[in-house]
């Protein structure tokens, strides 16, 4: 609790206490009053001088006037205690929704908690702490078990693992050996790193991701615009129906008097004030988008949020996105009677001089290093393979063609990849399959987030359309569009923005490489795995820190369930509060009711925005 | 010119409506949006007058709760 809190709690306490004593004390007329006006004055002091001072300044409808009106009203028509009662109550409301706003706020800010405070740069053989502003790139620091990586580097010395939960939600650590690239914000956990920085840090994924979280909370979401404008009319029109509720009944019916009315217009007072909805919307999706960045996403803002709880249709980029975007050796077709191995150490060895990524992804494949042609004969057929004279043999390797070429017989190889055809000596030994993996799991994830909400799946992508079928059929996508150029990539997506119904939003996810224009292009942007490229964080409008699709999973869950506490919040404060406008007005609610919708209505309300936060 | 502002003694969401409100009637304002969550206002406004408008915002807060102050 603050001071300010604490302070108001003992008004409130002594408020109690003098109450209690007013109730008790065999006191009438005058005495009474005064006994009353004790705990009224302590607790309701500050709340008349606010009103007074907000209508000086031009501010009639605000919480302090209303509540002034009504517990002076009751004053006047005698009802001490409820009058003192209401102005407690009141009081109390506030004080938790403070408490309540500033504990939440303060959740999220230790969320958020992955500025570094320094760095250890390496002067003259002795390690110095220095502002992480202060270092340049090319610089190398020096980063200690359980020290927070302050600047995005490479790994030149030493290895470790990496605590990412902080930006990825990620709890498996990673590795980190020289040559890795390491992200700021990550938590060295065992060994001693030297990076070479290579951001400097207002560039660093760190204050990228502070940044952008900071600015989250000024894009506001349809829904909470709503309530800002139903705010402005709601108040008013509640203490217009409040005037007429007083004088009407007493006029228009015979026998009814102003002092029954009145009281009852005085609940109608209580009532008028929005807080309930004014502040628990904003504080459910700041708990929401608080929420996502815990599992390593980065919503840019509600109206994202929003509208990730109404996706419909899914648009993803293949490569990267569904797939793994590297190329490896997924398969090897040995003919009978070769060794699987030797089919791999000999495309191996003829590969051993190109730097070709294919080539480099069969060396990798292998694993142990090559023996250098030593016969040095080696030819490389441009758009064909290579030929090879090793270990006295004469070793081809490349595509159907080069078989073709060399009059050796082989059979088709039917694959969704690359073939690498392998020969040695004119006899064809089998095949090698490389290809992009399809990611693991995205078949389940693409099933979850058909259950999750979405009608449509759809895939493009630059790829020839036999292995974009492939991949469509074995991740079960609903529409495969292939070959396209970024162009048609464009046209594809207005198409089926088109198609789409009004409410629902169409979400485009991909690993941010060239996307931007198809990016900007759809509902939500979502750009994977994006913490290197800072054009994707731009463009996109909800980032993923890891490229794992089980992420958009997450964000649409969490969107779904902060819009589902909105609504609730949203429907039970009006609902509490029009049922007792209701009930006021035809003489059944008393003012503690009216208390009841007020406070009461706005600490549960407030008490449930809180839950996103957990989400 | 776009620029974030802290808000001190922000307390009380429905002002900080009207505050929003409030500012985004001024001349030369483009966007204003104030969070009461995160206690800042963001303020993007003509270059040229920048200074006056945020003179004129903060006169425009004090209007609406007059303990909240503009951090400059």
């Amino acid at each position: 609790m603050t001071k300010g809190q604490k302070w108001e709690l003992k008004k409130i306490l002594a408020a109690i206490a003098f109450m209690a004593i007013a109730v008790a004390a065999p006191v009438d007329g005058l005495l009474r009053l005064a006994l009353f006006l004790i705990p009224y004055a302590i607790v309701g002091g500050s709340v008349l001088y606010n009103a007074a001072r907000n209508i000086a300044n031009g501010q009639i409808f605000d919480e302090n006037f209303l509540m002034g009106i009504a517990t002076i009203g009751a004053f006047i028509i005698g009802e001490y205690p409820e009058g003192v009662a209401v102005m407690i109550f009141y009081q109390v409301g506030e004080l938790f929704q403070s408490y309540a706003v500033n504990k939440s706020r303060r959740s999220i800010a230790e969320l958020m908690d992955i500025r570094p405070d320094y760095a250890n740069i390496e002067q003259n053989g002795q390690v110095v702490k220095v502002d992480p502003e202060e270092v340049r790139v090319g610089q190398q620091i020096v980063v200690r078990a359980g020290e927070k990586i302050p600047l995005d580097g490479i790994v030149i010395e030493g290895s470790s693992l990496l605590d990412t939960s902080a930006l990825t939600g990620e709890s498996v650590p990673r590795r980190a050996e020289p040559g890795s690239e390491v992200l700021s914000g990550c938590i060295n956990q065992s060994g001693r790193l030297v990076l070479q920085v290579t951001k400097e840090f207002g560039e660093s994924t760190v204050s990228k991701i502070l940044d952008l979280l900071e600015n989250a909370a000024s894009q506001k979401a349809p829904v909470e615009n709503f309530i800002t404008k139903f705010a402005r009319y709601y108040t008013p029109a509640v203490v217009i129906a409040a005037v007429l509720l007083a004088f009407l009944p007493p006029l228009l019916i015979e026998g009814e008097t102003l002092r029954v009315w009145g009281y009852q217009a005085l609940t109608f007072l209580v009532i008028s004030c929005p807080c309930a909805l004014v502040i628990s919307v904003p504080l459910g999706f700041f708990g929401g988008i608080g929420a996502a960045s815990r599992h390593g996403i980065l919503v840019k803002g509600s109206n994202y949020l929003e509208a990730l709880s109404q996706a419909e249709i899914a648009v993803f980029d293949k490569t990267g996105t569904l797939t793994k975007g590297t190329f490896s050796v997924t398969e090897l077709r040995a003919q009978p009677g070769v060794e699987r191995e030797e089919l791999l150490r000999l495309a191996a060895v003829a590969e051993a001089n190109s730097n070709h990524p294919i080539a480099a992804s069969i060396r990798s494949a292998y694993g142990k290093p090559v023996v250098q042609s030593t016969a040095g004969q080696v030819e490389e057929l441009a758009g064909y393979g290579v030929c090879v004279e090793a270990e006295g043999r004469q070793i081809l390797a490349g595509n159907r063609r080069l078989m073709e070429r060399f009059g050796i017989e082989c059979p088709e190889v039917d694959t969704i990849g690359t073939a690498v055809y392998v020969a040695a000596d004119k006899v064809f030994l089998g095949a090698i399959i490389i290809s992009d993996e399809i990611k693991e799991g995205v078949a389940e994830t693409l099933r979850a987030l058909k259950q999750a909400g979405l009608s449509r799946t759809v895939m493009l992508t630059g790829d020839n359309k036999t292995v974009a079928d492939k991949v469509a059929a074995r991740i079960g996508i609903d529409e495969a569009h292939a070959e396209l150029l970024p162009g048609d990539k464009v046209a594809q997506m207005q198409e089926l923005l088109s198609k789409k119904s009004p409410r629902g939003k169409l979400l485009f996810a991909g690993d941010g490489i060239n996307d931007a224009p198809v990016l900007a292009l759809s509902d939500i942007g979502v750009a994977m795995g994006a913490m290197g490229s800072d054009a994707a964080i731009e463009a996109a409008d909800v980032v993923l820190i890891d490229d794992n699709l089980n992420g958009l999973l997450t964000a649409m869950k969490i969107a779904k369930k902060t819009l589902g506490i909105v609504r609730q919040n949203i429907v039970f404060a009006l609902g509490v509060k029009g049922l007792i406008l209701i009930l006021g007005a035809l003489k059944i609610a008393n003012m503690w009711l009216a208390v009841f919708a007020d406070v009461g209505v706005a600490v549960i309300a407030i008490l449930n925005a809180m839950r996103a936060l957990r989400l | 010119m776009k620029k974030v502002f802290k808000m001190q003694d922000l307390d009380c969401a429905h002002c900080a409506a009207k505050m929003e409100t409030a500012i985004n009637k001024i001349e030369g304002v483009n966007k204003a949006t104030i969070s009461f969550m995160t206690q800042k206002l963001t303020l993007d406004a003509q270059d040229e007058r920048f200074d006056e408008i945020l003179e004129e915002a903060a006169r425009a807060c004090k209007k609406i709760e007059p303990d909240c102050t503009i951090l400059r």
